[in-house]
């Protein structure tokens, strides 16, 4: 019933640390989900919840215990030469949360944006790589003249557009930007997101997009998972899952997003959650309760989900 | 009934330099506010607007290139800029306690927090170890700390990021202090866990009746946390009212453009309204509104003369010159129309909160505030 084209499959990933000694973390378990083509795809979760930790496991910067992370149909997980290595990396980029750690004080500008270019030899000659960055500024909204600057001489703000143009250097397919506003000052964010938006549209690009800022990645996301200790809890259409959660989990965390609107804030009735459900040993999968909104439920929570979801006013599938 | 509240702290007409290699920065200019017995004064604004060396001020933290210009800041009618470090020193943690942005580095994490909590009570109020620490176990207590018993005897490092932030309350309040500096103190942490240690912050002011000074630029946790509201921009204060007044009728283009660029619970998926450009730079100030040059309203008087203080009503402020009676009628922003006609309705219904929060019941505006209003 799906048309869409999928870009990135991840299939059981699980992502273990310290395996086999006294203190393993199943930091990522079982995670399960699909990202198609032009989307944007956000991720929350508490942190500890383990989204970080899958976004870079799909971007490879940490080899997967164990699950397929399946991109443009090749599994990454399986990557071994470098020269694959180098390849998918030219199609996958990642946008860093700080912006004050992730460019390095003493590279200038143009070298910083122009790292992806020259490993990846994508510059014919000296000219060529100057305009390539210079466009690039331009595009993310900097000056031209701003390529022979230090990061110190910028706003965090600006500094997240050099990461964006960085990311945007080696035309990259797919961009997983991890907590990329979570840094900057409220009127800030807006313009970063704002951009992100139409660089998205102009590129065609395909977004996983990393935050616990609910109201925002809501705002950005076409739809959102919802992960908890290593597992994904809820995937679904960005506007259902925020305004008709089904887990009670997303529930208590939408319920805990404060409003601008006093009013609203006075009589906030917060939902208090019992993770210990999680840990019942149950066998859990993710069930499409209503079209594309799927829950981690076992067999007999079905009814409950399916319940809930008729109380919000969805139509749940059979 | 304003009247007979007392103000516990005056800060008039604050002006701060900082000298730097750099030439000097003018951090605060021309800071005035005032905190009454048991209110929050949320002091929201950008990184760089001042809101931290407004009340680095008021702690006598200021660092070593600080300059104070000019200006009061007065605790109890005493003025803290000329104390002496020993007078601040009976005063700091005592009656005017700092909770910290990060709970991450404000705890010293060689020391039981046990040992932690009982300080102030040992240093301000004499008490003897063993009293001090019986009192430091209440107060782990009230601040939550499950199995507080044990859990005094242990280090930072077994604490998670909510948890310490916590124990960083329960080291601000166990003097009982008057007033409490909360310098975003959740901004470290995630929606859950701020929820609760906004709620316990809540909880506390009412037992213990502090007065709360609370620094953020999250407009949704100022909108559950404050009974008045200053927006600070470039070194000033550009608006200030009740947490009402400012969220259902803000009158400067740049509380507009914050609260309008916060996605809301219905926001479409259209483009955000951002606001453009950078704050300016502050070792060179302009000259007039510091937000023209951001400000899609700017008049030509903008980038001239710097605007004063409008009055809006008794409680609400607005240094704009678009309140100025010559000044042409402006369409503000979608969102900014729709809070003002929220407001415009409970006005009428008499449910706005005007003034105090902790009184009982709302009060009605009178007839001139009316007027002031609509124009």
């Amino acid at each position: 019933m799906d048309t869409r084209e999928k870009i990135l499959e991840v299939k059981h990933l699980k992502q273990y640390f310290n395996v086999g000694k006294k203190d393993e973390v199943h930091a990522v378990d079982d995670v399960s989900f699909d990202i198609y083509k032009g989307e944007t795809f956000g991720l929350v979760g508490e942190s500890g919840s383990g989204k970080t930790t899958t976004g870079r496991a799909i971007i490879r910067l940490l080899d997967p215990t164990d699950g397929q992370v399946i991109f443009n149909g090749r599994d990454v997980a399986s990557l071994k030469s470098k020269a694959d290595m180098m390849a998918f990396r030219r199609e996958m980029q990642m946008i860093f949360q700080d912006p004050y750690a992730s460019l390095n004080p003493r590279m200038k500008v143009k070298d910083i944006v122009a790292e992806g270019i020259d490993i990846h030899h994508l510059a014919k000659n000296d000219q060529d790589r100057t305009n390539q960055v210079e466009d690039l500024l331009e595009t993310v909204g900097l000056n031209r003249d701003h390529s022979s600057r230090y990061p110190n001489e910028f706003s965090g703000g600006q500094r997240q557009r050099i990461g964006i143009a960085r990311a945007l250097a080696v035309q990259p397919d797919f961009i997983i930007a991890d907590e990329p506003i979570s840094a900057l000052d409220v009127s800030i964010q807006a313009q970063v997101v704002n951009l992100m938006k139409e660089l998205q549209v102009q590129k065609g690009l395909t977004y996983l997009f990393i935050a616990h800022d609910l109201s925002m990645v809501k705002y950005i996301s076409d739809r959102i998972g919802v992960m908890h200790y290593g597992k994904l809890l809820e995937i679904g259409p960005a506007e259902e899952v925020y305004n008709h959660p089904l887990h009670l989990y997303t529930e208590s965390l939408v319920s805990a997003v404060p409003q601008p609107d006093p009013e609203f804030e006075r009589n906030r009735r917060q939902v208090v959650y019992d993770a210990s459900p999680e840990f019942d040993d149950k066998k859990r999968k993710m069930v499409e309760i209503t079209p594309q909104h799927f829950v981690s439920a076992s067999e007999d929570e079905l009814a409950t989900y399916r319940k809930r979801a008729i109380e919000n006013g969805l139509k749940p599938l059979n | 009934m304003e009247n007979a509240e007392e103000n516990i702290l005056e800060v008039k007409d604050l002006t701060i330099d900082f000298h730097t290699y750099a030439g000097t920065v003018k951090a605060i200019r021309d800071v005035s506010f005032h905190l009454k017995k048991g209110e929050t004064l949320a002091i929201v604004g950008e990184s760089g607007s001042g809101k931290t060396v407004t009340t680095k001020t008021v702690m006598g933290l200021l660092a070593n290139n600080a300059e104070v210009v000019e200006g009061t800041v007065k605790f109890h009618g005493k003025d803290i800029l000329k104390m002496s470090q020993k007078q601040l020193e009976s005063i700091r943690g005592k009656d005017i306690a700092e909770i910290f942005q990060d709970p991450m580095t404000s705890l010293d994490p060689t020391m039981k927090i046990g040992k932690q909590i009982a300080e102030p009570l040992r240093v301000h109020k004499g008490y003897s170890r063993e009293k001090a620490n019986k009192q430091a176990l209440e107060m782990l207590k009230l601040v939550g700390i499950t199995n507080a018993e044990e859990r005094i005897n242990d280090y930072p490092h077994q604490f998670s990021g909510g948890m310490r932030q916590r124990i960083v309350i329960a080291i601000a309040l166990v003097c009982y202090p008057e007033i409490l500096i909360a310098d975003e103190p959740t901004t470290a942490l995630d929606v859950t866990i701020q929820a609760q240690i906004l709620d316990l912050m809540k909880e506390l002011q009412e037992k213990i009746s502090t007065s709360i000074i609370f620094i953020t630029h999250d407009l949704g946790v100022v909108a559950g946390m404050a009974d008045r509201v200053a927006v600070m921009y470039a070194g000033k204060i550009v608006e200030y009212g009740t947490v009402d007044e400012i969220f259902y009728n803000p009158q400067h283009p740049y509380t507009w453009g914050l609260l309008n660029s916060m996605p809301t619970l219905d926001t479409a998926k259209g483009k955000l309204e951002s606001i453009p450009g950078t704050p300016p730079d502050l070792l060179d100030p302009p000259a007039g509104d510091p937000f023209a040059a951001r400000n899609p309203y700017a008049m030509k008087i903008d980038e001239q003369k710097e605007p004063p203080f409008f009055k809006v009503s008794d409680t609400h402020y607005a240094a704009t010159w678009l309140l100025h009676p010559d000044a042409p009628h402006v369409e503000p922003p979608v969102e900014i129309k729709r809070r003002q006609e929220v407001y415009k309705q409970r006005l009428q219904a008499g449910t706005i909160n005007q003034g105090h929060i902790h009184s009982t019941g709302n009060t009605r505006f009178g007839n001139d505030d009316d007027d002031a209003i609509g124009e």
